[in-house]
């Protein structure tokens, strides 16, 4: 008889530890990942913050098919191995569609979670070429424009407009930063009238980076194209300015944002960086722009309005596909027309945005100013 | 063997001697420029290592933490060159006291992370006292993280761009010649303190034999203070001097300072102080030279196979002495 009791109250406590999740329902969990403590953490919190505001304000009218949103926050630190276990993570506490994540190679490692998992990911910052052109990440969207547009633009404005004979490109050796060089490189070859007289990828966070800019002397280049992040950015352009040498420093958008300003100071003048379009005269734009302002009580960091664009986007399939089921909102994505704050937007055959580009901008007085 | 290892050391020695020869009669210049931009980081790795070394030449233990006093100097320059240049401070009172503040907040870090993290743990196994240093850089790291930022934050350089070295300043700058002169006084000054100095003898007794340096009088657990707080002045200076080279900071600068310094340190022969200063050298002339004439991707790679290479030819190190002669 003891025996028995002993096993039903066994059996009663594993049967409300089977029950338990099972009970959620009510709300639709978004999941959002990305970087949001360490040196690139800017990135991803703007990001976040636009995360943030689209829900508030969906949440303030009726939610997703009538449920209200709530946010899972994730931190994958920038780093692959991290992400996968973010990814995990979020899954686990249910999360039924994902904004995330901002480093593209954290983006690849934890996507093939979410892809087992059949949950939709928009990321509001990952650039990378082949989360989208390979069709290996078919749940995956992206608010913001690829890297092989943005380097044929970095590559026919600094032919057509800078109109310098040799490059160096330096990349630090990551995903993001090499892989853009490499298509760099490999523009520059097909345009012709452009010599890479330099490759070369350095040591993210590095003591010191004087071997390289001394190098990028020796090889005379015009122009310096740089793939990487601002931290490393601003310290190479300050050398270079120290050792007086001559070329122009020309960057992604790893290095656009105030951050960069920032921490270079005075070194950062006339440097050239592509971002996304600037849309700040589009009517929503204005809204979130107090909006943030009223919340933060600071101007919206670099990605806050792609972040901001993920929600809109993931809502508006949703509802025009009439339940979150993984196949039906797929199918929608392709689509919807969204009115976001970069402009009127939608995606492509393979995920990438339609509507949202980039331009080339330069530091002028201490800000970065649209130059094309 | 011994003949093999030795043909085969003045092989390499002479096939790299023949190609560098070439390179530097053809671009001079570059070469010089090469050559002082890795002399002040192998004198930035120098002000590191010697806190590694002397405290390894004591009591055995390789302090991990030691990276991080280094940050924390960088840090509170910063944190006390802002306050002071808000207040409107003449800039060299600026830089004296940033110096000031910055050695003695280290050396206070120094002392404490000894006396809370190693001191109980003077007599347990030595990898005892190695999981505890990790686990105090760790700390520290974090402990700045959340008490700081996580983010970079400029430091402006704290060193006036020197007017009448401006027409050499494309070859060395005058922050990085600053570098390489305070190392050399630092090194003359440490040299002075270790041989003629009272606290150096003791110190150079401790190294050999603890026990019989307390027989005879001399208060071991002292001494081991002093060499935290000597080691982590010299890393505080590091720290400011390569801020204001590099232009920012941020928390984690500690890791790969405190790394490369350290292979520094075993390069030349842990526990040699002399040892350390040359591996310093050697370690920062080399990157640089290897960035310069080959690929920058392969730096780290190529400094940690150097040391792989010196470690099977001298496992003691450059300059250190080996294990037997110290038992």
């Amino acid at each position: 008889m003891k025996s028995f009791f002993k096993t039903l109250a066994l059996a009663l406590v594993l049967l409300i530890g089977i029950t338990a999740p099972g009970f959620a329902g009510d709300t639709i969990k978004l999941g959002s990942g990305g970087v949001i403590s360490g040196d690139l953490a800017p990135y991803g919190i703007s990001a976040v913050r636009g995360v943030e505001i689209a829900i508030e304000d969906l949440n303030a009218k009726s939610g997703i098919l009538g449920k209200k949103i709530e946010l899972l926050i994730g931190d994958d630190v920038c780093k692959p191995e991290v992400a996968v276990n973010m990814a995990t993570k979020l899954v686990s506490d249910g999360a039924q569609m994902i904004v995330g994540h901002v480093c593209s190679g954290a983006t690849i490692a934890a996507n093939k979670i979410y892809k087992d998992a059949g949950l939709l990911i928009v990321s509001p910052a990952s650039t990378n070429d082949d989360l989208t052109l390979k069709g290996e990440h078919p749940n995956f969207f992206r608010t913001i424009s690829y890297d092989g547009a943005q380097a044929a633009l970095m590559t026919s404005f600094v032919k057509n407009n800078l109109k310098v004979k040799t490059v160096a490109l330096i990349h630090d050796k990551g995903d993001y930063g090499k892989g853009q060089m490499e298509l760099a490189r490999k523009n520059f070859e097909s345009l012709g009238g452009v010599e890479v007289v330099l490759f070369e990828g350095v040591t993210t966070g590095a003591v010191d980076y004087t071997a390289i800019v001394q190098k990028i002397k020796r090889s005379k280049a015009e122009l310096t194209m740089w793939g990487g992040y601002h931290s490393d950015a601003s310290k190479i352009v300050g050398m270079l300015k120290k050792k007086k040498v001559n070329t122009i420093f020309f960057g992604a958008d790893g290095i656009i944002g105030d951050n960069f300003v920032q921490l270079a100071g005075k070194y950062s003048d006339g440097v050239y960086a592509t971002g996304p379009n600037d849309t700040s005269s589009n009517p929503l734009y204005k809204e979130l722009v107090v909006k943030h302002q009223k919340k933060y009580g600071e101007a919206p960091g670099t990605f806050f309005f792609n972040g901001y664009a993920c929600v809109q986007a993931l809502a508006a399939a949703a509802e025009k596909a009439g339940s979150i089921d993984y196949d039906k909102m797929r199918a929608a994505m392709f689509e919807i027309k969204i009115d976001s704050p970069l402009g009127p937007i939608g995606f492509d055959k393979n995920g990438d945005v339609i509507g949202a580009g980039f331009s080339v901008y330069q530091v002028q007085n201490g800000k970065y100013t649209q130059v094309n | 063997m011994r003949l093999f290892k030795i043909i085969l050391g003045v092989a390499v020695v002479g096939i790299l001697g023949f190609l560098g020869i070439k390179e530097i009669i053809a671009d001079p210049v570059y070469f010089l420029e090469l050559f002082l931009g890795g002399l002040t980081r192998g004198s930035i790795y120098a002000l590191i290592a010697l806190g590694y070394t002397m405290v390894y030449g004591i009591i055995q233990l390789i302090n991990f933490a030691h990276g991080e006093i280094y940050m924390i100097g960088a840090m509170t320059a910063l944190i006390v060159a802002s306050v002071l240049g808000l207040w409107g401070w003449n800039s060299a009172v600026i830089v004296i006291l940033a110096f000031v503040f910055a050695i003695v907040y280290s050396c206070a870090y120094g002392f404490t992370v000894e006396k809370i993290a190693y001191m109980p743990l003077r007599t347990a196994p030595r990898l005892s006292a190695l999981i505890s240093a990790i686990g105090m850089s760790l700390f520290l790291q974090n402990y700045v993280m959340l008490a700081q930022t996580s983010e970079y934050m400029p430091f402006e350089s704290l060193i006036p761009d020197f007017k009448f070295w401006e027409p050499f300043s494309h070859i060395i700058t005058s922050v990085e010649m600053t570098i390489i002169v305070t190392t050399v006084i630092v090194m003359i000054l440490l040299g002075i303190l270790i041989k003629f100095t009272k606290i150096g003898k003791a110190m150079r007794a401790a190294a050999q034999d603890k026990i019989m340096a307390s027989l005879v009088g001399i208060n071991v657990n002292r001494v081991i203070s002093t060499t935290f707080v000597v080691g982590s002045a010299t890393a505080a200076i590091g720290g400011v001097l390569i801020a204001c080279h590099v232009g920012q900071i941020n928390f984690y600068i500690g890791f790969l300072a405190g790394l490369k310094a350290f292979i520094a340190a075993v390069l030349g022969g842990i526990g040699s102080i002399p040892g350390a200063v040359l591996g310093s050298l050697v370690l920062g002339i080399s990157e640089s030279m290897f960035t310069g004439y080959f690929w920058s991707e392969y730096e780290d790679v190529f400094a940690f196979s150097i040391l792989v290479i010196i470690l099977i030819f001298r496992p003691s190190g450059i300059l250190g002495r080996d294990e037997t002669s110290k038992v």
